[in-house]
């Protein structure tokens, strides 16, 4: 998995509760076998005009100009700033890949979907959990500063605003400690592998009917 | 100390914990389809690693597949990749038990584990598919999980995960005629909203749970994803035993007994505190309609279309008005005297025998109206269109008018061909009303499919309750 130490990124506003993970990447392009590639199509149907199908040539497609992301002010942003209850629906990995491979490292709402968080801290995606009322006041900072940029330091657990203002986030050691090393949660577990045999060396004497 | 079901569920999978009280849980049922299921065996593959336990996998086709015409194959190459992938990854991986295209026993993830009785109380069960939960209906801990997770499953037997808190969804009373467990589900998400239960594992108990059957209950289940929890279950009684004897699955002779002895403890204890507690009247209870873009936004049968005035919060106003131009309605509308252009009567929430008894029991002896375009009836498994077509549930379809399909996921979510165009509004059984999910500009209406029958007859939303 890739690492996440610490970030200054560009952040663009998407001002909108309950993002489901449809609209993050639809349905037609999770027929793909592959997990790259999915970045030209996040958020297709509000940022294209037309209407998207897996193999299309991107870069000619009609953009949406009144998608917040197609705004030239917002192009190379690695920051997507959220509300309430994003990532919601299904449990399509193909969201965060979709994310990552668009140019997000970090995303910063009030709420996330359980799946869809845990999922996102799988590819080095860092989604942080914030007060809505100190939401409240970046969409606000944003809509009136072009080029609003956020640090982020994840040893630090704190988002720094460009007045200065730092705000403090929580976060699972155990997820921070992989993420900050960018560990391979298999190999991890792997490690542990006695403990699972002996588990289920255990239950399967217990519970034969499990084991058929 | 007093335990919940879900601690009882939990305690008992944890292999080791980490100090901040992440755990290492074994999994003992991996269902696996085509969707989300490639990347992870290539993973495994490229990591060099074996599956740790094969007899744990049960896998299906189900989101890809056609629902009519199966002898020309599947025609979309893409569609067709995909679901030949898991062909050619079961084949080198193996499984306990795999239904492919085409096989009597294929269906929807969901609706096949249960009925061949490799969902079993007490399981911890994943598939990396969000409506999992479906199986908590047999006191199970069911999740879906991402791809990663999928790949950590196959390579691990295990899945690091945090305790959730618990939640007590208790509905009390009796239902009125015509009123189902999907309504007792969309009655629930609206009243605590889409994020109600992020964080939570839900427990639904009450004695209008008790008194569902088990397609009911995995109905209730299964949407307790779209209340924002990844887990919902329902404490085991004589409905679930009785549900799994003599299933292929299910455990035989002494070892059944055995069992039984062990599941029937899997319920909550007498004084087991919950983090939440959430009261419904089950009497109070009527047929419900979505009328927006989210579950959440859900009103009964003889109710209206809302404004976006009746709500104060800013964020939640903004959504209405988006919502209500999306759907392309106007606040005030009576429920009632929104037109249908399609319904689809399937999916993992309702495409289970009981769900067609349900929506034949309305069709019978009536027509599809005549604008309504398309009226999908698609069972949930090869098993469950044999049991329907044993009935003669297919004919009553038919006869109305309705489309009698093979098995898949289909409209619910618009992978294969079955799909809404842009701007057609349907009334459907599945579970997501979101922008798109049933084909690019679709509108979807979510009911039960009583209510969905109903529909396609008058061809507008009309109350199953003066049909009945």
């Amino acid at each position: 998995m890739r690492a996440f130490t610490a970030l200054d990124g560009l952040v663009a506003p998407l001002d909108r509760a309950n993002v489901d993970t449809d609209a993050i990447i639809p349905k037609q392009f999770l027929k793909s076998i592959k997990r790259s590639g999915f970045g030209p199509n996040a958020f297709d149907e509000w940022r294209y005009l037309d209407h998207g199908e897996p193999g299309m040539d991107n870069s000619k497609r009609p953009l949406n100009p009144d998608f917040v992301l197609n705004q030239p002010r917002y192009q190379g942003a690695a920051i997507l700033l959220t509300r309430d209850n994003f990532g919601c629906g299904s449990s399509r990995e193909h969201a965060p890949w979709a994310l990552e491979d668009y140019g997000f490292r970090a995303l910063v709402g009030t709420s996330f979907a359980d799946i869809f968080y845990n999922n996102s801290f799988k590819n080095g995606l860092l989604p942080i959990k914030l007060p809505a009322a100190e939401i409240d006041e970046l969409f606000a900072q944003v809509a009136i500063t072009p080029g609003y940029r956020l640090r982020i330091d994840l040893a630090a657990q704190t988002v720094t605003r460009p007045d200065g203002k730092m705000l403090s986030f929580d976060i699972d050691p155990f997820r921070k400690e992989c993420l900050l090393n960018g560990w391979d949660d298999i190999g991890l577990t792997l490690r542990h592998a006695d403990a699972i045999r002996e588990f289920e060396a255990k239950r399967r004497i217990e519970q034969p009917w499990l084991f058929n | 100390m007093p335990q919940t079901l879900y601690d009882k569920l939990w305690q008992s999978h944890v292999v080791r914990t980490e100090a901040d009280g992440t755990a290492l849980l074994y999994i003992d049922r991996h269902l696996v389809h085509e969707v989300t299921s490639p990347q992870a065996f290539e993973g495994l593959k490229l990591a060099g690693r074996k599956p740790w336990r094969i007899s744990s996998i049960v896998a299906t086709a189900d989101h890809n597949t056609p629902t009519d015409h199966w002898e020309r194959g599947i025609e979309d190459p893409v569609s067709r990749q995909q679901v030949e992938t898991l062909d050619a990854n079961i084949r080198e991986v193996g499984a306990l038990a795999y239904f492919p295209f085409k096989d009597a026993r294929q269906g929807i993830v969901h609706v096949v584990g249960p009925e061949n009785g490799a969902t079993l109380p007490g399981m911890t069960v994943v598939c990396g598919d969000s409506h999992t939960s479906t199986h908590g209906a047999f006191a199970c801990l069911a999740h879906g999980i991402g791809t990663s997770e999928v790949e950590h499953v196959m390579a691990t037997q295990c899945l690091l995960q945090k305790k959730m808190k618990s939640m007590l969804v208790r509905v009390e009373g009796k239902v009125g005629a015509g009123v189902t467990a999907k309504d007792i589900v969309l009655a629930i998400i609206g009243k605590i909203g889409t994020a109600g239960g992020t964080g939570y594992a839900i427990e639904f108990g009450g004695s209008a749970i008790r008194a569902l059957s088990m397609e009911g209950r995995m109905t209730v289940c299964n949407m307790a994803i779209e209340a924002g929890a990844r887990v919902g279950f329902v404490a085991v009684d004589d409905t679930t035993i009785a549900y799994l004897k003599d299933r292929p699955f299910s455990p035989k002779g002494e070892v059944w007994d055995r069992a039984v002895a062990y599941w029937r403890t899997l319920v909550s204890d007498a004084d087991a505190a919950f983090d939440a507690v959430i009261d419904l009247d089950a009497s109070q209870i009527k047929p419900q309609v979505t009328w927006g873009t989210s579950p959440e936004m859900v009103v009964a049968i003889d109710g209206q279309v809302p404004a976006p005035e009746d709500f104060a919060d800013p964020v939640k106003r903004e959504g209405v008005e988006r919502a209500l131009q999306y759907m392309g309605l106007t606040p005030r509308t009576p429920i009632k005297h929104i037109r249908v252009d399609q319904v689809f009567i399937g999916s993992c929430t309702n495409s289970r025998i009981e769900d067609l008894r349900e929506a034949a029991s309305i069709a019978k002896g009536r027509q599809k109206a005549s604008n309504v375009r398309r009226v999908l009836v698609v069972p949930g498994s090869g098993l469950v269109k044999k049991q329907a077509e044993a009935e003669g549930l297919d004919k009553v379809f038919v006869a109305a008018g309705f489309e009698w399909r093979e098995p898949g996921c289909s409209m619910c979510l618009a992978m294969n061909a079955d799909r809404l165009e842009p701007g057609e509004r349907c009334a459907s059984t599945s579970n997501r009303n979101f922008e798109g999910r049933q084909g690019n500009g679709g509108r979807t209406h979510l009911v039960s499919p009583a209510m969905a029958a109903a529909a396609a007859i008058a061809g507008h939303f009309a109350d199953v309750r003066d049909i009945l």
